[in-house]
């Protein structure tokens, strides 16, 4: 079975769990299975319009999920879904040529 | 905003009696690794992970900041999981993340607070817009954030 590994920003939506076995599919297959065992999940991590949040990054064996077939990237029984959220920010913007 | 999961529910994160606390603990190594990675960067943000556990910083983490600007940062994907990974292996909890303000104060920016993911992390800001340079924790919550004491020793 095919692993999904979540990192602890992630944990409060599984239970505390790190890693949960779905069944093979495609990345979408991983995404509704997690929603079916964790309801509301796939709405944190997708639009309405279904596609993963700009700020959601979506790994199969390590290679972000854009740069591979989307949602529809195959995901076998040897492999692993890693599922991260962007962390990120800024400082106020100033001139630092003073 | 937008948060991961519902607040209220406290119960399932590991992280919550660290979360609850109104403290941060680190060593002066820690802080001072977090400050040497700030003046590296600069004048470019810097950015990583901190891990421990019970509320006590174990590990500085820098992570690469994929925005390379010294108004934002972005941590690399790749390195953070990798960063997720190896807290998990060594048994640690990531208790929070770090960040530089090169040229403004140690405050939670706008975007710090529009673009905080995570309601239980301690984030923690290194400005170096003063001498020696400020380090300070925060809580963000709900477009609001709250500070934290650091204590080192």
């Amino acid at each position: 079975m095919p692993t999904v590994y979540l990192p602890a920003p992630l944990r409060r939506l599984t239970g505390g769990a790190s890693r949960v076995e779905v069944p093979p599919g495609t990345v979408a297959d991983v995404l509704r299975a997690l929603d079916e065992r964790f309801p509301g999940m796939r709405a944190q991590l997708c639009d309405e319009d279904g596609s993963v949040r700009a700020f959601i990054n979506v790994f199969v064996n390590g290679s972000e999920i854009r740069t591979l077939q989307g949602q529809q990237t195959p995901v076998g029984d040897e492999d692993e879904v890693s599922i991260i959220p962007a962390m990120a920010g800024g400082s106020p913007r100033r001139c630092l040529c003073r | 905003m937008w948060y991961f999961g519902d607040v209220a529910d406290r119960g399932a994160d590991t992280r919550t009696q660290a979360a609850e606390a109104e403290r941060l603990r680190l060593s002066r190594v820690h802080l001072e690794a977090m400050v040497a990675h700030a003046r590296e960067e600069a004048p470019n943000e810097c950015c990583g992970v901190l891990a421990g556990r019970d509320g006590r910083v174990e590990r500085v983490r820098p992570v690469a900041n994929a925005d390379r600007s010294p108004y934002t940062y972005r941590m690399d994907p790749h390195e953070l999981l990798r960063a997720y990974r190896e807290a998990d292996e060594e048994g640690l909890e990531v208790l929070g993340y770090y960040h530089s303000h090169p040229a403004t104060p140690a405050v939670p920016s706008r975007t710090d607070v529009a673009r905080a993911v995570d309601p239980f992390a301690v984030y923690v800001i290194v400005s170096l817009a003063s001498e020696p340079p400020e380090v300070r924790a925060y809580r963000i919550l709900d477009g609001r954030y709250r500070e934290l004491e650091l204590s080192v020793g």
